[in-house]
């Protein structure tokens, strides 16, 4: 193994490496920015963006290749604490937290806050419970340790179901994030930008596995967090002369936004006078929809029927009344046109446009209030909020569990050099990632202030650029309509998607095309490197676990290697077919990702390292028990799966995990008390596991076996 | 495998600081959380429950993950328990 001399050095020279890297990132961005002032179209910047960055992971990629078994599971284990926390932070920040979270944070402001505490806060619970004890384990995968640990192949085989079940459903939400970017900022075919951006990811970890990802990995973190600054900082200097958001977001910006909130929900201001005409409209149209869907239930099809032939009625009576009305006349004809044909389109019809019209006519919701919520009365809306306070923190303790059993993310730790090395990545992995999910928040706040300062009240003649290109291009992402028929825009009157926010701040910033192109490569590494962690992890589970451990130990190097590149291939191909069949909703495949992974793994893993007396049964029944109980709440209450059992305690599918943890930390209690303990050796792994220096003599040789 | 007395030390400290570090992560993160309504009274930078949300509870989670590296890497030299770097 490599002396500290030479460990030493080789930080040095990747400081050096990364450093030019970035410089030489600048000077790409500014070049392309040249290109652009030279009047090169927008879409050719987006193409030019796209492949030069996929190009340069893949030539990471190609000089990272490797052959050496070690190099290939875990990048030679000699990665620095501070670059495995770069690389960490790709791997672990996804599509969903580089575009989505802003988003989330900007539509459901204090409540969102769930997903910037959950997936930073469960770290501390990687840091203080499994990262040291499974770098000195230091085998190759997750269900690695579980065999160790608790002996015999169940407990592996397990690990390698539940890992791969965790794993697939995560990286199809990461592949529908590089198919959704592809296409959106160059025009392909969405299913041609999920094969684009994958030919990317598997280019990089086929040649040279985990060594491969984790260099690329650093690359891309240095993209993303570069991409995702700098329309912020540049945002927060427009509007407040400070070039921190972090801090100015709170101090200055955030209590303007609250007082035009009061504004908006007081009728007697002049601004809160134009909000109430329109959500006089909206609760019209609740109300209309309501009637339709009662006179639906009672009369069935001959009101659907009668309903239509008055609306064609009216049609002609606008005609005649006043010809020139054509606004009038052509909104009526577009409800015929779309008017149902059968009365459960009716039905589902009426619903929709009950539920989203009772949400426009609602007040605006305060950004920094907790738990908001309505009810009829006051005994109602405590009732609902004490829900929604329920699930807010049912939320937070799943995403925190799930985050310290991903085994994408606990296997970057076999990769430092040492067990202190190992405690102080974990401190680095934060930290790139708290740069991120703190300005999260701060930017939700910034592009707040710039719709209610500036949007709303502006004139539908002369709306701002930004506004309308993103109405021209998605409508799910900004659709915007006079409802009121004032000439001016109210907020009610605008309708945002949340993957808007990160994506339009630099136009809304009035920055350069060149800063959306830096940003739509942002995303993409994002989305790129956590599915490269994945697909590596389910591939290894395969041809690591199954493969040599449980099939052929005496499997040759080069036949793992190439059983292992197979699995990857295959693996890839098979969540970018998944994907492009578009299926349901991402933040509840990520959401169904982390409780997964808390219950299956999070109560062996720990009590395997601080409960010396656990034993297999006990792993085995945990395992099983948190993934059954997880995944039949998870099947029984979401709607997708059309059971619709009633909720335990109102707690949501998607924190399911709730009640799967605790149901793996009785099954590992219960299995372990009935059966006797376990043997010495495997009491002496757990102290070898638990002492940085002790040394086990199964595992001395182990370690021998991989230098060899 | 013997382990000594000095062993049982380390691991004592260790679970002690960990239980420590813990609870410092459970009340900043859900007892702070269950009472954001009331602490959202309470204009510190911004409003205290929120702040501690979207910052306060995150740049606790980077100090406890700081705090336990150094303190760890320490006690592992203390005790005599440090791996050789090879």
């Amino acid at each position: 193994m490599a002396g500290p001399a030479h460990n030493s050095v080789f930080f040095g020279q990747l400081k050096r490496y990364y450093s030019f890297y970035t410089g030489g990132f600048i000077a790409f961005v500014v070049l392309v920015g040249a290109l652009e002032m030279l009047g090169v179209p927008n879409k050719i910047l987006g193409y030019i963006f796209l492949f030069a960055t996929i190009l340069l992971y893949a030539g990471i990629g190609f000089m990272s290749k490797t052959a050496d078994v070690s190099e290939y599971y875990v990048a030679g284990r000699r990665v620095p604490a501070l670059f495995n926390g770069m690389a960490t932070g790709a791997d672990w920040m996804s599509a969903a937290s580089f575009i989505g979270m802003a988003g989330t944070l900007y539509l459901s402001g204090y409540d969102g806050l769930a997903f910037i505490m959950g997936w930073t806060g469960g770290y501390v619970l990687v840091a203080l419970l499994l990262a040291p004890y499974l770098r000195k384990f230091g085998q190759f995968t997750i269900p690695d340790f579980l065999g160790a640990r608790y002996g015999g192949n169940i407990p592996r085989l397990i690990g390698v179901l539940a890992a791969i079940l965790c794993s697939f459903t995560y990286v199809i939400a990461q592949i529908y994030g590089v198919g959704l970017i592809t296409s959106r900022f160059t025009g392909l075919e969405f299913t041609i930008g999920v094969f684009v951006g994958l030919a990317g990811i598997l280019v990089c970890s086929f040649l040279g596995g985990m060594k491969a990802v984790t260099w690329t990995q650093v690359a891309q973190y240095i993209i993303l967090i570069v991409a995702y600054m700098i329309p912020v900082v540049w945002l927060s200097v427009i509007h407040t002369g400070n070039p921190i958001p972090q801090i100015a977001a709170y101090t200055s910006v955030l209590p303007k936004v609250s007082a035009l909130e009061q504004e908006f929900n007081t009728p007697d201001s002049p601004k809160g006078a134009a909000e109430e005409s329109v959500r006089a409209i909206f609760r019209a149209r609740a109300a209309d929809a309501e009637a339709n869907l009662q006179g639906l239930e009672a009369g069935g099809e001959d009101f659907l029927i009668a309903e239509k032939q008055k609306l064609q009625d009216r049609i002609l009576t606008l005609r005649l009344a006043d010809p020139d009305d054509y606004r009038t006349i052509e909104a009526a004809e577009k409800e015929l046109k779309d008017y149902p044909a059968t009365p459960g389109a009716a039905s589902k019809l009426w619903a929709a446009t009950r539920t989203s019209a009772s949400a426009k006519a609602g007040h605006v919701k305060p950004h920094a209030e907790a738990f908001a919520a309505d009810g009829k009365d006051a005994a109602e809306q405590e009732e609902n909020r004490t829900k929604a306070k329920k699930n807010f923190l049912a939320l937070i303790f799943c995403l925190m569990v799930g985050t310290a059993a991903l085994p994408h993310i606990l296997i970057r730790f076999y990769t430092t050099p040492s067990v202190q090395e190992a405690r102080r990545s974990v401190f680095w992995s934060l930290f790139f990632i708290f740069l991120l999910y703190v300005t999260a928040p701060a930017l939700a706040i910034l592009v707040k202030f710039e719709v209610y300062n500036n949007l709303v009240g502006s004139s539908f003649a002369s709306l701002p650029a930004w506004v309308s290109n993103w109405a021209a291009v998605d409508k799910t992402l900004m659709a915007i309509t006079d409802i009121n028929r004032d000439g001016l825009v109210q907020l009610a009157e605008i309708t945002i998607g949340g993957d808007l926010i990160v994506l339009a701040t630099p136009e809304i910033a009035g920055l350069p095309y060149v800063i959306s192109g830096l940003v739509a490569a942002g995303g993409l590494a994002a989305a790129l490197s956590t599915a490269d962690g994945l697909l590596l992890t389910i591939a290894n589970a395969l041809s690591h676990d199954v493969y040599y451990k449980m099939i052929d130990p005496s499997a040759p190097t080069s036949r793992r290697l190439v059983a292992s590149k197979a699995l990857l291939l295959l693996a890839a191909m098979l969540a970018a077919y998944v994907t492009s069949l578009k299926p349901g909703n991402i933040l509840f495949l990520v959401g169904a990702a982390f409780s997964l992974a808390g219950s299956a793994f999070f109560p062996a893993l720990v009590l395997g390292i601080f409960w010396k007396r656990a034993n297999q049964l006990g792993a085995v029944l945990g395992m099983l028990a948190g993934l059954a109980v997880c995944a039949t709440y998870m099947v029984m209450t979401y709607p997708f799966f059309g059971i619709n059992a009633p909720l335990w305690w109102d707690i949501s599918p998607i924190s399911a995990g709730l009640f799967g943890i605790p149901a793996g930390f009785i099954g590992v209690v219960i299995g372990t008390l009935i059966s006797p303990a376990p043997s010495q050796k495997i009491q002496d792994f757990v102290d070898h596991v638990r002492y940085p220096n002790l040394v086990h003599p199964a595992m001395a040789k182990a370690h021998r076996d991989e230098d060899d | 495998m013997q382990l000594t007395e000095k062993h049982k030390q380390y691991w004592r400290r260790n679970q002690a600081l960990t239980a420590g570090l813990l609870t410092i992560w459970f009340v900043a993160t859900f007892v702070v959380s269950w009472f954001a309504r009331e602490l959202n009274e309470i204009i510190i930078i911004g409003p205290v429950g929120f702040y501690m949300g979207a910052q306060g509870a995150l740049i606790i989670y980077v100090l406890i993950i700081w705090f336990y590296a150094r303190r760890m890497n320490q006690l592992d030299k203390t005790y005599g328990v440090a791996e050789e770097e090879d």
